[in-house]
């Protein structure tokens, strides 16, 4: 039963993932006084590209085509073990948070190959900027994470969480740095304005779609789908580790739907949130994103210090 | 005392592939003198005929190297059969040989340390006598004799056997020193390169430097003792500052050997100076038997451990992580760019031990116990992986003669197998989950949270700052493999000889790096078989193990305590096979979009895209580069050549970009300015006068002679 339930949440995850990203789009076509699309735009897209034929460089191997079926089924593992609506699902033992970011670093390592295997200066151009800011966003997760896992002193997320309910209302110097900080990383890590435009199609100044200028049909909508699924990942985190209630702690019917109503209300206004900022905020230069990113780090090194000076029990 | 045998076995067959490499070759002349003086009254046909088709003229050398390797292989297939054995029983073994000073036979001890370091050696030496035999027939005998390389190759290996087997301080450096010339020899085997010959130079000089180091913390601890026997050494009780001592004697002289930094310099100049398959015993297997050095020196003799060592090891072992990476990702060459990753995985080891000591100096034993069991690990996965890619590397230049990533390309078409096989290296290396490098920095990175136990405030804040850093060394390194990878096999060609690369003829030169790719698979779902054995090790050698050892089942892997963290990779498996599964099959179901267009690639409508206008490898580190900047010495030049009337015109620009590491001028050109000067001092006694020299001798006659009355 616990089993199916985690299927279905997984399966839920991957559902609403373009609705979200529509979501996003609406708020922003409206905070920039433009008609907007409707909301299910996104869905009638991936529909579309699976149904064309795919179109493939001449001299791509293997790894090019093979490559969005391995990012979007590591994405897709990475969503089943965040809790959604519920926790304590068995799915969410399968890994931890530091595995999670490891399903990150898997489907970017495919991505970042894919990049490089047409041979244009576009691909490799995606693919080094892409490794760069990765590699800089990556540590200063783990450190807002590690602040987390030490205050509930477990990786699990699951777990994370619930500890988390239990204490109640408690507002932790720690937490806060430490929500800053995995704010910061997510607009990095998900190809968002400042630090990367997913509208542009400008050579100076795309990450994520010079990666993918050679995809189609198929693998693109996969790809384009696992990058929806990663904001979403990237938006429950947030959500539900720093402000959890609601999520289901027991598995009746009312909780579960109850979860699901809280989980949507929050990403919905966390879509808005990162709407107003990329409608105030314009594209930074890509040699100002490590400052932007050391400056996460040290948020997340303050929440971890924080923690230790103020908050633990000794 | 069966597994006794079996490890005696090992380092028996590995000296015997030494000997027999260099006795046949003189027997294959000896054997030709034999047949043409026997002819008249030989009798046996059925054995004429068997000499006759061994010493036949193609076919004898290629046998003989078989032999020699089957030998090597086989004394790998003991080593792994007695550390199996000796980890599986729990218990260690004693022995005496009867060799060395008369008042002071060479004491053996077989524990399951040792023997889990004699699977490492095991392992290593079984993939590359699989490697071998279709690797050095690419050497020319006249210039690189085969007897050489056999010999130097067996004593080595025998040497590493022996210093795991070794229980007293002299056996101890007997074969540490076998080791480390052994080694040298085989760096310096195709001397015909100054650069090689300058390689091992400096391999030699710092192996030496480091082994008087390591006999220095012996002296220090056998003057606190009655002898030189490990049981003395564990007896002996020293004065804080008499151990520190000795740790830090300790850490230099293994340190070295391990390439720590700074003391690496080593490394990066030995490793491509060696043939292929001896960089990757080297790098994967040796590096470990300094590692074991340390981890015996400190955890076994040294006794009471101090949280300042602990810190010491952390603190260099983040830093060689860091900086070891960082350099690697700038290297052109692919096996330097290898050694620094070397460094990096060594830095790791450290950490994770220094993590192990503080635990365990703060009264922390079990967590003491998953640290070092996450150290141990980790030096059994990167011997894996590290194995696996200089071998690869060895197939790249030997079918493209070249090891510079940046005029390959392409080679995914040419060479399906290698490729595959390195890919599965890259992704162990870059601990990406699924496979093994992963499991063991996810350990380490368990240990490292458990930080909330101490007490002292300084270590709690340090420590998750520590563990952050190998989170940036982890992504670094997935940035330098796809680098890698992504520049070698991916892309367009980049030179003729990429181009006209073809997959190896001798299918058995794969064998070896696919039992080693299948093995880091393996072992990233199955981490628990490992984890079993190095359990046993950690409660032999700690007197703790795991906090939470009844729940390591083959599916799950939960070190602290289930309800706090789990990682099921086998689950993890299954679940990337169905949604991948799922999304292949329904995205492929009809028909009509089945198959594929192929089509030229974008070229922004100017048409004629060349392999030129890919990323090269500087072009893709080039933002590491920027924003890492004080981290290398960097020579950066745009020279732009000028023609025309007013040479206004630009005819070509070369780009040229030197990196350098910093340790050369800031740590071994002032050592190597002071001894000169101090040299150049001394000098100023030996006058070249006679008279001066019999005054020498004079004033010393006197001086001893007042010594003595």
């Amino acid at each position: 039963m616990t089993w199916l339930l985690a299927i279905f949440q997984t399966l839920l995850f991957v559902a609403l993932a373009p609705l979200l990203a529509g979501w996003l789009k609406w708020c922003k076509c409206h905070l920039q006084n433009r008609q907007a699309p409707s909301l299910l735009q996104p869905y009638r897209e991936l529909l579309k590209l699976t149904r064309k034929q795919p179109v493939v460089a001449e001299h791509a191997s293997w790894i090019f085509t093979r490559a969005p079926y391995i990012i979007f089924s590591a994405t897709v593992l990475a969503a089943s073990i965040v809790p959604l609506i519920a926790v304590d699902l068995p799915t969410a033992a399968i890994a931890d948070v530091i595995v999670l970011v490891g399903f990150f670093a898997f489907a970017r390592f495919f991505l970042a190959l894919a990049g490089l295997d047409i041979g244009t200066a576009f691909g490799g151009m995606g693919s080094s900027r892409e490794m760069t800011i990765s590699s800089l966003a990556e540590p200063a997760m783990l450190m807002a994470i590690f602040t987390l896992t030490m205050t509930a002193s477990t990786t699990n997320l699951s777990f994370a969480i619930v500890h988390v309910l239990n204490e109640g209302l408690v507002l932790r110097p720690s937490f806060v740095f430490a929500l800053f900080a995995l704010m910061l990383v997510a607009i990095a890590e998900t190809g968002r304005i400042p630090v990367d435009n997913p509208d542009t199609h400008l050579e100076l100044t795309m990450i994520h779609e010079a990666m993918i200028l050679e995809y189609s049909g198929r693998h693109l909508a996969l790809i384009e789908w696992a990058s929806q699924v990663k904001l979403m990942l990237y938006g429950v985190l947030i959500a539900n580790i720093f402000f959890p209630w609601g999520i289901a702690q027991g598995f009746s019917i009312q909780a579960l739907a109850y979860g699901l109503l809280a989980i949507i209300v929050k990403l919905a206004l966390l879509a808005i949130l990162l709407s107003i900022s990329e409608t105030l905020l314009a594209k930074m230069r890509l040699f100002r994103v490590q400052e932007y990113l050391s400056f996460a780090y040290l948020l997340g090194l303050l929440g971890m210090l924080s923690h230790i000076i103020l908050e633990a029990s000794r | 005392m069966m597994t006794m045998i079996l490890a005696y076995n090992a380092v028996l067959l590995s000296f015997a592939s030494g000997l027999l490499a260099l006795l046949s070759n003189q027997r294959a002349m000896l054997m030709a003198l034999s047949q043409r003086y026997l002819t008249s009254d030989f009798h046996y046909p059925r054995c004429r005929k068997f000499l006759d088709r061994i010493l036949e003229e193609n076919r004898h050398a290629s046998l003989h190297r078989r032999a020699v390797f089957v030998l090597l292989g086989l004394s790998g297939v003991f080593a792994v059969l007695a550390g199996l054995a000796v980890m599986m029983g729990q218990d260690s073994l004693t022995d005496q040989i009867g060799l060395g000073l008369p008042w002071l036979p060479w004491h053996v001890r077989f524990d399951g340390l040792s023997g889990f370091f004699y699977l490492i050696i095991g392992i290593g030496v079984i993939a590359v006598s699989l490697y071998g035999p279709a690797y050095v027939a690419f050497y020319q005998e006249s210039q690189n004799p085969f007897a050489v390389l056999g010999l130097f190759t067996g004593l080595f290996v025998g040497g590493m056997l022996l210093v795991l087997l070794a229980d007293d301080a002299f056996f101890f450096m007997i074969a540490w020193e076998l080791m480390s010339v052994a080694s040298y020899f085989l760096v310096a085997f195709q001397h015909e390169h100054s650069a090689n010959r300058r390689a091992a130079f400096i391999y030699l000089l710092m192996a030496q430097v480091g082994a008087l180091a390591i006999i220095l913390s012996f002296g220090v601890l056998a003057s606190f003792s009655d002898g030189f026997t490990f049981d003395a050494l564990r007896q002996a009780t020293l004065s804080p500052t008499w151990a520190s001592i000795a740790f830090v004697l300790a850490l230099l002289g293994f340190g070295m050997k391990a390439g720590i930094v700074p003391v690496h310099v080593w490394l990066p100049e030995a490793h491509p100076a060696a043939p292929s398959h001896i960089s990757a015993l080297m790098s994967g297997v040796m590096l470990k038997v300094a590692v074991y050095g340390l981890i015996r020196f400190c955890f076994d003799l040294l006794g009471e451990l101090q949280w300042q060592w602990g810190v010491v090891l952390l603190v260099l072992g983040t830093v060689s992580a860091v900086g070891g990476i960082l350099y690697a990702m700038m290297q052109p060459n692919l096996k330097r760019l290898l050694a620094y990753s070397s460094i990096e995985n060594i830095g790791i080891i450290f950490m994770v031990l220094g993590l192990s000591m503080i635990f365990m100096a703060n009264g922390h034993p079990q967590l003491a116990a998953l640290g070092f069991l996450a150290a141990l690990f980790h030096a059994f996965n990167h011997s894996l992986f590290k194995n696996l890619l200089f071998l690869g590397a060895g197939i790249l230049q030997h079918q493209t003669h070249d090891l510079n990533i940046d005029t390959m390309g392409g080679l995914i078409q040419r060479m399906p197998q290698t490729s595959f096989l390195f890919l599965v290296g890259c992704m162990s290396i870059s601990s990406l989950p699924l496979f093994n490098g992963f499991v063991s920095e996810w350990l380490a990175f368990q240990t490292a949270l458990q930080v909330d136990v101490l007490d002292n405030g300084v270590l709690r804040s340090l420590i998750p700052v520590s563990a952050a850093a190998l989170a940036l060394t982890a992504a670094l390194a997935a940035a330098c493999f796809v680098k890698v990878f992504g520049m070698i096999f991916l892309g367009l060609p980049r030179s003729r000889n990429s181009e006209k690369a073809q997959e190896v003829k001798d299918k058995s030169m794969l064998y070896g790096p696919a039992l080693l790719a299948g093995l880091c698979f393996f072992f990233g779902i199955f981490p628990n078989l490992i984890i079993n054995l190095l359990n046993g090790v950690a409660k032999q050698l700690l007197g703790q193990s795991l906090p939470n050892d009844t729940a390591l089942s083959w599916l799950w892997l939960a070190p602290v305590s289930a309800n706090k963290v789990s990682y099921s990779p086998p689950m993890v498996l299954v679940g990337v096979l169905i949604a991948g599964g799922i999304s292949f099959w329904y995205l492929r179901r009809n028909l009509e979009t089945k198959t594929m267009r192929r089509a030229a690639a974008w070229d922004c409508g100017f048409g004629g895209l060349t392999p030129r206008m890919q990323y090269s490898c500087s072009a893709f580190t080039m933002p590491f580069r920027r924003i890492f900047a004080r981290v290398w010495l960097i020579d950066e030049r745009v020279d732009k050549e000028m023609q025309g009337a007013m040479d206004m015109e630009v005819k070509a620009v070369h780009y040229h970009l030197q990196v350098q590491d910093h340790s050369w001028p800031r740590l071994y050109q002032p050592i190597t300015h002071g001894v000169n000067q101090l040299a150049k001092q001394v000098g100023r006694i030996q006058t070249g006068n006679i008279r001066v020299y019999l005054g020498y001798s004079f004033v010393t006659l006197i001086l001893m002679l007042w010594v003595i009355s």
